[in-house]
């Protein structure tokens, strides 16, 4: 799975980043752009599901591979 | 103040009535049952949604709302207010697509890193604070030490010197809270603002420094430097925006902590829940309620908006709402799934709010480090700002 975030919606709330530094970065504005592919790890698909469902603007999302 | 009790908030709502100010929460729930969108005839005519729904499309909606003035009060903008789409106060007055430009400018100032360079400065005044209080027993959280806190991180980012905080406060109080005076007396109370600004502006044309003022003197939209009534404009913002907000929510959260003891023990014998703890105060007591006016004459949600009507942009209901939130009336610090709206929807997010959360997170770890047992202990001693913006003024603890 890969996280994605769809630019027209992103705020810049930065709650993704903040809760998935691991898959999310700021940018100069301070909107939330994904690190690398976004691919998920095993490990991290707790934090990814976070990150999807505390965006205020619905604008991260979970893509199935 | 000036103002009739309220008999009936679906009908007759006041934000500046006691009753509001006190406690808004049961008025929220009790409208979010029977409107959903209540609507008031003071102010010249207000309408107030109270379901996460109605604030979320309003504003994401600028073709029927406009952000000219976002501080309901008496009057209206008058043919020689600013007009759209600069507003009196940019960007946060502005209307796309302006507002995209003037926002754009500003956003590297408050952006993670940018404030990320701030914290140090901030946890230094947040001890030197908690220093000044000496060994007591007794403080005001709000008076002592919460409002020092924005006041000086602000006056640093802008470059005014850090004895004028008094002056500061004096000027966000006339802004946010003089909103039921009789427009020409509250449009003749912001007349010192406007020449502390100026003596600020020329202050630092002389001695142009490495600071947010000096910035905004030089910036460039489109290879102009931006109108002096711009460069004001976002002064006033930035104070009004800057100040009080993190003010209210550092205040409302100490004041939380202070009455729910479980919460506050836990938060001291784990510290990893401050990330949710923080979303969820500001969840739970969300400071700032935004407003739009009408455009033209419109139907929203079978009710007959008409043009310059105010519309109360409720985050703190929208934040409430049981059909976004389990257990939406709860305070759970450990709160995981917390969608919440405290810093807006839409593309006026607030520009301040990774400043904040700094401030709030560094005020609450500095607070809870040197008091970690503190208590309200007259309930009727703490009192709560009037108006769009919500937090306690006052709220004396016993410490220790």
């Amino acid at each position: 799975m890969r996280v994605t975030i769809d630019d027209s919606r992103c705020q810049g709330h930065g709650r993704c980043f903040s809760i998935a530094p691991e898959l999310f970065e700021s940018d100069e504005l301070g909107n939330g752009v994904v690190i690398g592919g976004g691919t998920v790890g095993p490990y991290q698909e707790h934090h990814a599901g976070l990150a999807v469902a505390n965006c205020p603007e619905r604008a991260v999302s979970i893509e199935e591979a | 103040m000036s103002h009739l009790p309220v008999a009936d908030f679906a009908t007759d709502f006041d934000h500046t009535d006691p009753a509001w100010v006190n406690d808004p929460y049961p008025i929220y729930e009790d409208l979010r049952e029977r409107c959903p969108v209540a609507h008031s005839d003071r102010y010249g005519g207000a309408w107030l949604p109270v379901r996460h729904e109605d604030v979320a499309a309003i504003a994401n909606d600028h073709e029927h709302f406009t952000s000219r003035t976002v501080v309901v009060n008496e009057g209206r903008p008058g043919p020689d207010a600013p007009p759209a789409p600069i507003g009196v106060a940019p960007p946060i007055t502005s209307d796309p697509p302006f507002h995209q430009l003037a926002r754009r400018l500003l956003l590297p100032a408050f952006s993670p890193k940018a404030v990320g360079e701030l914290e140090g400065f901030t946890r230094q005044l947040c001890n030197q604070l908690l220093d000044g209080l000496g060994d007591t027993d007794r403080l005001d959280a709000a008076v002592d030490y919460a409002q020092h806190i924005p006041v000086g991180v602000i006056a640093k980012m802008l470059g005014f010197p850090p004895e004028d905080g008094d002056l500061f406060r004096e000027f966000v109080h006339i802004i946010l809270e003089g909103v039921d005076l009789p427009f020409p007396e509250r449009v003749a109370s912001f007349e010192p603002l406007g020449e502390y600004f100026e003596a600020q502006v020329l202050d630092h044309q002389a001695h142009p420094r490495d600071d947010l003022t000096s910035f905004l003197l030089d910036v460039e939209i489109n290879g102009q430097h931006l109108e002096m009534r711009h460069v004001f404009g976002t002064m006033v913002l930035i104070l009004a925006a800057g100040i009080d907000t993190t003010w209210s929510a550092i205040g409302a959260s100490i004041w939380h902590l202070a009455r729910i003891e479980a919460d506050r023990k836990r938060l001291v014998a784990e510290p990893e829940l401050m990330a949710t703890a923080i979303e969820e105060f500001l969840r739970a007591y969300a400071p700032v309620t935004m407003a739009r006016l009408v455009k033209e004459d419109f139907e929203f949600q079978g009710q007959p908006m008409r043009k310059d009507d105010w519309v109360l942009l409720s985050f703190p209901a929208a934040n409430r709402d049981p059909a976004v939130f389990e257990r939406a009336d709860e305070v759970v610090i450990d709160r995981e799934v917390n969608r919440h709206a405290a810093f807006g929807l839409g593309v006026h997010r607030c520009v301040g709010s990774n400043l904040a959360r700094m401030e709030l997170r560094v005020a609450l770890e500095c607070f809870l480090e040197r008091y970690p047992e503190f208590c309200v202990t007259d309930e009727s001693a703490v009192t709560w700002s009037r108006g769009q913006v919500r937090g306690p003024r006052t709220l004396p603890l016993k410490v220790g």
